[in-house]
């Protein structure tokens, strides 16, 4: 590390975010029972309202330092997940806790906001047009009070940090800007707020491959260098491994499987985690894939099935499946491994059912 | 047609497509490709490396006056560049038809899938409504579409995103077209949506031999649909061969950055081997390889001059000076260790 890269540690505002208050053994976060809805009126003269369970009481938790990565077919609800995490939309039930404090008693939604960033997927979209590299990475720690001299030499420093030259990337646009280099302008802002988590939705998955390996290096270096926590969400579960320490697995709006990556790697339990994974493009043209491991797209989040919302889709499915939701077991010989499939669970009449695992109460409480 | 390219499908030899515009677009530079029919062929690439404009160059669908097209294209012999008028209308869909990564370019809103297959058929065939409707029915079965009666009746926005790409396969398939272009048509899907309708695709090659170019940026993708890769970067072809020549054996610095950066089975605890800096500009005609600045084994050659391109076999090709078997110490094997 150099002397002005320590600098960059250093320089950064005052706040209360930064300490650690927990200790190592206390969580980064506590998601217990996340809960939300979104309303939707089915046709225009329908009154009645209904809603798309995005988020449908989910919980989970995530390490100090550690890379949560979260996978799942589109609309299962990583977004929403991650949006209510940054505190940018509203939990409607359940408990957010970021060490030890819980979300709207001994933290503000301000407290909040200051300890944890976000990268979207559209690094155009996320950036002001009419600002320059320079100013949009300064504006934040501006708008906390840090003097506009020291903000600017903040922003070239992260700059240089995130391989964006100053000299050349300060003064210049968005839309003069590729893809990549503006995602890495993305990640400079976030850095200049000083978190603790940084929430990464999709944020390689619109980058050319070459470029995507570039990105998740310096990914890579930032993550030690800064000590921070990573929830990467991606489409890609080549990208998902090689990112996270644990991985969660989502369907429509609920979590299916969590664990360690190299155990669920190794021991998918789920049988949707099985299907997601076999869905990945083989890279052995003599063992191409022979028979696609679901058939259709993903049921409506608005009315999902009922039971386990997996049955109708889902190979090992017994009338048990219809009617009862699964309840979430540990993953026999995987410490932290758990899923929420009745073949699991020795109690639940599945004819499939093994021994039971020990049944836990919440998904990520271990 | 000359004598080397009968028994060919497609047969593309020079194209060159410039813009003109505000700014000049080199976009492909002097490509040559081939493909026999029942063949599929994936053009393999990274954004804005030519594969859209290759397979828009195919179907004359490029902006007449901003675009300047030279070299050559035949499609069962017929030379495309010539074509107009009512040979050119038949060509589209009946010849050669494409499908896209956005249903949306494909599938009208207003009309019903059924009435849109139906209309397409009757365009290009002799048939009454009846007889097309009766296809477009046929065509739905086809694509596995369930309960394909009642969909015949549905609007595209009535159906899920993978029954569209379907409804949209369904219609490029309807005139048996002897060519298929299909332009990233599983990027925007799930990864499980994705594999059904690469399966299918696989399937309906069996079952109605045509032959098919697919373009897409994901060598998984590759690997599961194609007989043959091609690998483009900068308007060009930089290597060509097998699949299993491909991802076995690649031979272009390029190729084997692609391979490296697709993070399969990456090791976790190592930085990843990505391809420094980023695509050229396309502001000028290439006068030296186009990989070169961001290439490990450049040597002042590389930017002396195009590359030559190798053929060790046939199918085969490198555009690579390290394929030159006058200097064997610069195999590639010898600078293995740097990916
Ligand atoms: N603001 C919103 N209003 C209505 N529905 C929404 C909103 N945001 C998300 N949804 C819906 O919630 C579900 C989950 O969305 P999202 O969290 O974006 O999923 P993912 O990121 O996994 O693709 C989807 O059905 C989506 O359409
Ligand atoms: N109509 C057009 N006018 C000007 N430039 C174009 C046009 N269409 C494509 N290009 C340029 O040509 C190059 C190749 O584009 P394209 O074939 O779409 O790439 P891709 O491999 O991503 O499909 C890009 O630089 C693109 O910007
Ligand atoms: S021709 Fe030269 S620069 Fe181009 S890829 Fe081969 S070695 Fe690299
Ligand atoms: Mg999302
Ligand atoms: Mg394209």
């Amino acid at each position: 590390m150099t002397t002005s890269e320590n600098s960059v540690a250093r320089a950064a505002p005052g706040n209360v975010q930064a300490a650690d208050r927990g200790g190592p053994a206390q969580p980064l976060v506590i998601a217990r029972d996340l809960k939300r809805h979104f309303p939707v009126r089915k046709g225009i003269f329908n009154r009645k309202a209904s809603a798309v369970r995005a988020v449908d009481g989910i919980s989970f938790t995530v390490r100090k330092s550690e890379t949560l990565g979260i996978v799942g077919e589109s609309g299962c609800g990583k977004s929403t997940t991650a949006r209510l995490l940054v505190g940018l939309i509203g939990l409607d039930e359940g408990d957010l806790i970021f060490d030890g404090e819980k979300l709207g008693e001994e933290l503000s939604l301000n407290d909040l906001w200051s300890g944890v960033q976000m990268v979207f997927q559209d690094s155009y979209a996320s950036l002001n047009p009419r600002l320059t590299i320079e100013e949009t990475i300064a504006f934040g720690p501006k708008m906390r009070g840090v003097a506009a001299p020291e903000a600017r030499r903040l922003a070239h420093e992260l700059l240089e940090r995130v391989g964006l030259a100053p000299a050349r990337f300060a003064g210049r646009y968005p839309h003069e800007l590729s893809g990549g280099q503006r995602q890495r302008v993305n990640i400079a802002r976030s850095l200049a707020m000083k978190p603790r988590l940084i929430i990464l939705d999709e944020a390689v998955s619109a980058l050319d491959k070459s470029v995507e390996a570039q990105v998740l290096n310096l990914l890579r270096e930032l993550k030690a260098e800064f000590d921070l926590t990573f929830v990467f969400i991606s489409h890609d579960l080549n990208v998902v491994r090689y990112v996270s320490d644990r991985i969660m697995v989502m369907y429509l709006g609920e979590v299916v499987e969590i664990g360690p990556v190299d155990a669920i790697w190794n021991h998918r339990a789920h049988p949707y985690t099985q299907a997601l994974f076999a869905a990945m493009p083989s890279m052995d043209p003599d063992n191409r894939t022979q028979v696609p491991p679901l058939a259709g797209d993903p049921p409506n989040p608005i009315d999902p099935p009922s039971g386990c919302r997996f049955h109708t889709r889902c190979g090992f499915a017994e009338p048990v499946c219809g009617t009862r939701k699964p309840r979430v077991v540990a993953v026999r010989g995987d410490a932290g491994h758990e899923a929420a499939c009745h073949m699991l669970d020795g109690q639940s009449g599945h004819s499939k059912a093994g021994e039971t695992g020990e049944v836990r109460k919440e998904l990520g409480e271990v | 047609m000359s004598e080397a390219t009968k028994g060919n499908l497609l047969d593309i030899s020079n194209l060159t497509v410039r813009f003109h515009g505000e700014r000049t677009v080199h976009a492909i530079n002097g490509l040559d490709l081939t493909l026999k029919p029942g063949e599929i062929l994936t053009i393999l690439g990274e954004s804005g490396s030519g594969k859209s404009v290759t397979l828009k160059a195919l179907l004359k669908l490029l902006p007449k006056k901003r675009s300047e097209i030279s070299g050559a294209m035949h499609v069962d012999g017929v030379d495309v560049l010539a074509l107009k008028g009512q040979a050119l209308s038949a060509y589209r869909g009946k010849t050669v038809s494409m499908i896209f990564q956005e249903p949306a370019l494909a599938l009208d809103p207003v009309y019903t899938i059924g009435d849109q297959i139906a209309e397409a058929v009757m365009r290009h065939e002799k048939v009454s409504r009846k007889e097309a409707l009766a296809v477009a029915l046929d065509m739905l079965k086809r694509v596995r579409i369930p309960s394909a009666e009642s969909r015949l009746k549905n609007y595209p926005h009535e159906m899920s995103g993978g029954m569209r790409q379907r409804a949209m396969i369904a219609l490029a398939l309807a005139c048996k077209p002897d060519l298929l272009l299909a332009d990233e048509p599983t990027t925007a899907l799930d990864a499980t949506v994705q594999i059904q309708v690469l399966l299918l695709l696989r399937e309906l090659q069996r079952e109605f031999g045509m032959g098919i170019i697919f373009v897409t940026h994901d060598i998984g993708v590759a690997v599961e649909i194609s007989d043959r890769i091609a690998v483009m970067y900068a308007g060009n072809v930089v290597e060509e061969g097998t699949v299993a020549e491909i991802i076995k054996d690649p031979r272009h610095p390029y190729t084997q950055g692609l391979l490296a950066a697709n993070l399969h089975d990456a090791d976790r605890s190592q930085t990843l081997a990505s391809i420094p800096g980023s695509p050229p500009p396309l502001d000028e005609k290439p006068d030296h390889c186009s990989f070169a600045p961001r290439c490990a084994h450049a040597r002042d050659r590389c930017y002396a001059a195009l590359p030559p391109v190798h053929r060790p076999g046939p199918g085969r090709r490198v555009a690579c000076i390290l394929e030159d078997a006058s200097d064997p110490a610069e195999k590639p094997g010898a600078m293995a260790e740097i990916h």
